[in-house]
C-alpha cells in the first residue's frame, strides 16, 4: 500500500470518529450529573440540525445555527420537566428507559413536523467539493469544522465543570447527591441543566456534521449507538478521551476496511466493544483506581 | 362423567361455530364480487412510506392515491369504484409480511401494489401466490418474476437491463475496469449479482465489489479502496441517501472517474443532497424525468407530461420514477379489470398476462406468460446530472 492511501485511509477515519466523537461528548454531560444514559441523543442531533435546516431559509447560516442549538436547549430542559423530573423512586434503569421512549417519540415529531427526506445544511466553508490535501491525500473541509467544533466544546466544557460555581455543583451531584444537597446545591435544577447542556451541544453536533452525513429523522438511533460505543470505549463522565476514543474507533474501522471486505467494519467495532467492556470495562483511558472507587 | 359430557359438548359447539364461519367466509367474498356489480374494488398497497426507502414509498403512496381518486371521480372501471388501502411498511420485511396478510386475510383486497423495495417484495412472494391475490411490485429486483410466480409482477424496469445499459455506455466510453460498490439491502445486493453475471459479456473487469451499510453516513473508506485498485469508473447500485454521498465522497478523496449509478437515482432530491458533485453522474433511468425534453414522436411523452404535471400541482414537489412504478402498477391492474370484464381474480389475473402494448411511464409494457415485467431494455434511456439537472446522455 503506498504511502499517500495509508493517509487517505487515516483522513477518512478521522472523517468517521470525529463525527462519532461529538456525538459522543453529549451523553457524557447527562452520565456526569445522573448517571443515566440518556438515549434520546441522538434525536437532539436531528432536532437540532432539522431547526437549523428551516432556519436557514429566513436568517443566515450562523444565526440559523445559534438559533437552533438555542431552540433544542429549551426543549431538553422541557424534556427533562416534564418526563425526568415527574418520576417518583427514580432508578437509572426506570430513567434509562424513559429516555428510549423519549427518542421514540421525538423521531416520529420529527418525522410529522418535517418529513422523511434527507437535508443538509450547506459546507460551512467552501462546497461539498472542497477539500485541503495532506501529504497527498485529501480531507474536506468540514470535518475540519466538526474537530474545531468538538476542541471547543470540550475545552469549554472542562473549564466550565472545573471552575464555575455551577460546573462544581453539577459534579458535586453526579459525585453524591445527598451530600450535594446538604451544602445547598439544588441537584434537582442540576439535573434539568444538564439535560439543557446536552441538547444544545448535542443540536450543534447535529448542525456541524449535516453537511457530511445529511440528516434524516430517522438517523438518530445509529449515531446515537456508535456514539455510546465510543463513550464507553474512551470511559464514560471524561469527554477528552471520548474524542480520543472517537478518532480510534473511526480510524479501526478505516483500516478494517483497507483489509477486509467492507462489511466487516461493524463487526470488528463491535468485538472491540466487547473486549474492552470485559478486559477494561471502566474504558481505555480511566485508571482503573478512581473507577473502583467511584463504584465503591 | 357429567363433567365429560360438558367437555364433549363443548368441543362440538366450538366446532360448529368454527365450521359456520368458516362457511360464512369462503363463499363471502365470492357472492359480493359476482352479484353486486357495483360493488367497490378493494386494491390493497404497501409502500415504505417512511423509513430509509421512503424515497420510494412516498412518491408512491401519493401517486396510488391521486390516481385512484382520478378513476373514481371518473365513474370507476365498469362501474365498480377502487378502494385503496394504502399501508406503510416502514421498508420493513417483516412489517411487510405481516400487512400483507392482513390485506389477504381480512381486507380480503383482490390485488397488492406495492412494496416498494426488492427485499419487502420476495418477503411476500410467496404469501400472495399462496393467497391467490394479485402482487404488482414497484420494486426493481430481478428475482421478484424469475421465477415466474403466476399471481406475481413487476413494474418497474428490469435490473438486468440497467446493467446492461450502463455496460454499453461504458464500452462506448472505452472504460474496461471499474470498481462496484453497493448497498446491504435487498435492492443493492441483487444489481451487485446482476453487475458480477454481466460484466464479461461487455468485456469489463470488476476489479473491487464492496458492500456498505444502508444507513452508512459516510463512504471514504470504501471508497479509498476503491480508488487502491486504479479503476477506469465506479458504479453505485442503491437506492439510498448514500448515492448523494458517494458522488460527495469520491470527489472529496480525489477520486476523479466517471461515476455511474443505478436507476435509483432517479430523484433530483439525491441530485440536491450531492450538489455540485453530483453533476456528470451517470445513469440508466425511465424517461419521465425527461419527459419535457423528449421529442413530441415519442409514445410515452404525453402520458409522462400529464402524470408529472397532475402531481407536481397537487404534491409541490418533482415527481419521480418510483411515483411512476405505482402509477404503471395501478394503470395494469385497472386495463386487467377492464379487458376481463370482471373482478374474479383469476379472470383479471388471466388478462394481466395478455397485455399488449399499454403505454406506462416505465416504458411501453408487453406483458406474457413467461414474462411478468414486459418491458424491454430500450424502456431505459441513459441519463446525466447537467447544472444540478437530468439531462439525456449523450458522449
Amino acid at each position: 500500500m503506498d504511502f499517500a492511501l495509508i493517509v487517505q485511509y487515516a483522513l477518512s477515519g478521522i472523517t468517521v470518529g470525529s463525527v462519532y466523537a461529538i456525538v459522543a461528548i453529549g451523553f457524557n454531560i447527562i452520565y456526569c450529573t445522573t448517571g443515566i444514559i440518556n438515549f434520546a441523543q441522538g434525536e437532539f442531533l436531528v432536532v437540532g440540525a432539522m431547526t437549523a435546516i428551516s432556519l436557514t431559509q429566513v436568517v443566515p447560516l450562523p444565526v440559523a445555527i445559534l438559533g437552533a442549538v438555542l431552540i433544542t436547549t429549551v426543549l431538553g430542559g422541557l424534556v427533562e420537566l416534564v418526563f425526568i423530573r415527574q418520576v417518583r423512586n427514580a432508578s437509572v434503569l426506570r430513567l434509562v428507559v424513559i429516555t428510549i421512549g423519549l427518542s421514540i417519540l421525538i423521531r416520529e415529531a420529527v418525522l410529522h413536523i418535517w418529513d422523511e427526506k434527507p437535508w443538509s445544511l450547506p459546507y460551512f466553508t467552501g462546497t461539498a467539493v472542497s477539500t485541503v490535501s495532506i501529504l497527498g491525500a485529501h480531507i474536506s473541509l468540514q470535518v475540519l469544522w466538526v474537530l474545531g467544533v468538538s476542541a471547543v466544546i470540550v475545552t469549554a466544557l472542562t473549564l466550565f465543570l472545573r471552575y464555575t460555581t455551577t460546573g462544581q455543583a453539577m459534579r458535586a451531584c453526579a459525585d453524591d447527591r445527598m451530600a450535594a444537597r446538604l451544602c445547598g446545591v439544588n441537584d434537582r435544577w442540576m439535573v434539568t441543566l444538564s439535560f439543557m447542556l446536552s441538547a444544545g451541544i448535542g443540536a450543534l453536533a447535529g448542525c456541524v456534521i449535516s453537511p457530511i452525513t445529511q440528516t434524516q429523522y430517522d438517523m438518530g438511533a445509529p449515531l446515537a449507538i456508535k456514539g455510546f460505543t465510543v463513550a464507553i470505549l474512551g470511559g464514560l463522565g471524561n469527554s477528552m478521551a471520548a474524542v480520543a476514543a472517537g478518532l480510534f474507533l473511526g480510524l479501526l474501522e478505516a483500516f478494517v476496511v483497507s483489509v477486509l471486505p467492507a462489511c466487516y467494519k461493524e463487526v470488528v467495532a463491535i468485538v472491540v466493544l466487547l473486549s474492552i467492556l470485559v478486559l477494561r470495562p471502566s474504558g481505555l483511558f480511566a485508571r482503573r483506581e478512581t473507577s473502583a472507587l467511584r463504584t465503591a | 362423567m357429567r363433567r365429560r359430557l360438558a367437555g364433549i359438548l363443548g368441543v362440538v359447539v366450538v366446532g360448529c361455530a368454527v365450521l359456520v364461519s368458516g362457511c360464512e367466509k369462503s363463499p363471502g367474498p365470492e357472492a359480493t364480487k359476482s352479484t353486486a356489480e357495483a360493488a367497490p374494488v378493494k386494491v390493497g398497497a404497501i409502500f415504505a412510506v417512511t423509513g430509509g426507502a421512503s424515497f420510494l414509498g412516498a412518491p408512491e403512496k401519493q401517486t396510488a392515491e391521486m390516481f385512484v381518486e382520478k378513476v373514481n371521480t371518473a365513474g370507476g372501471i365498469n362501474g365498480h369504484k377502487i378502494e385503496l388501502l394504502v399501508r406503510d411498511s416502514g421498508g420493513v420485511p417483516e412489517k411487510a409480511i405481516s400487512l400483507a396478510k392482513q390485506l389477504i386475510d381480512e381486507d380480503k383486497v383482490l390485488a397488492i401494489i406495492g412494496p416498494s423495495t426488492s427485499g419487502e417484495t420476495m418477503a411476500i412472494k410467496d404469501i400472495c401466490q399462496e393467497g391467490r391475490t394479485i402482487l404488482l411490485s414497484c420494486a426493481a429486483a430481478e428475482e421478484i418474476v424469475e421465477p415466474i410466480a403466476s399471481f406475481v409482477f413487476k413494474t418497474p424496469q428490469k435490473d438486468s437491463d440497467a446493467a446492461r445499459r450502463i455496460f454499453e455506455t461504458m464500452k462506448d466510453l472505452g472504460i474496461s475496469k471499474v470498481g462496484v460498490v453497493t448497498s446491504n439491502d435487498g435492492f443493492g445486493i441483487a444489481g451487485g449479482q446482476q453487475l458480477a453475471k454481466l460484466a464479461p459479456e461487455y468485456g469489463i473487469t470488476i476489479a473491487i465489489s464492496e458492500t456498505y451499510d444502508k444507513q452508512a453516513t459516510d463512504l471514504t473508506d470504501v471508497l479509498t479502496k476503491v480508488k487502491s485498485e486504479n479503476v477506469q469508473a465506479v458504479v453505485n447500485w442503491s437506492i439510498v441517501p448514500a448515492q448523494s454521498l458517494v458522488a460527495k465522497n469520491m470527489k472529496q478523496i480525489g477520486l476523479d472517474v466517471p461515476l455511474f449509478q443505478s436507476h435509483g437515482f432517479g430523484n433530483i432530491k439525491y441530485v440536491e443532497q450531492g450538489g455540485e458533485a453530483a453533476n456528470g453522474t451517470i445513469f440508466p433511468c425511465g424517461r419521465l424525468l425527461v419527459a419535457d425534453v423528449l421529442p413530441d414522436s415519442n409514445p410515452q411523452k404525453k402520458l409522462l407530461v400529464q402524470y408529472k404535471n397532475d402531481y407536481e400541482t397537487r404534491y409541490h414537489e418533482a415527481a419521480s420514477t418510483f411515483g411512476g412504478h405505482a402509477y404503471d402498477a395501478l394503470l395494469l391492474l385497472t386495463d386487467a379489470i377492464q379487458k376481463a370484464n370482471s373482478v374474479d381474480v383469476a379472470k383479471v389475473r388471466d388478462a394481466l398476462e395478455g397485455l399488449q402494448g399499454v403505454v406506462g411511464t416505465g416504458g411501453i409494457f408487453n406483458l406474457s406468460a413467461t414474462d411478468h415485467n414486459g418491458l424491454a431494455k430500450d424502456a431505459f434511456e441513459v441519463l446525466t446530472v447537467k447544472d444540478g439537472k437530468f439531462a439525456v446522455y449523450q458522449k
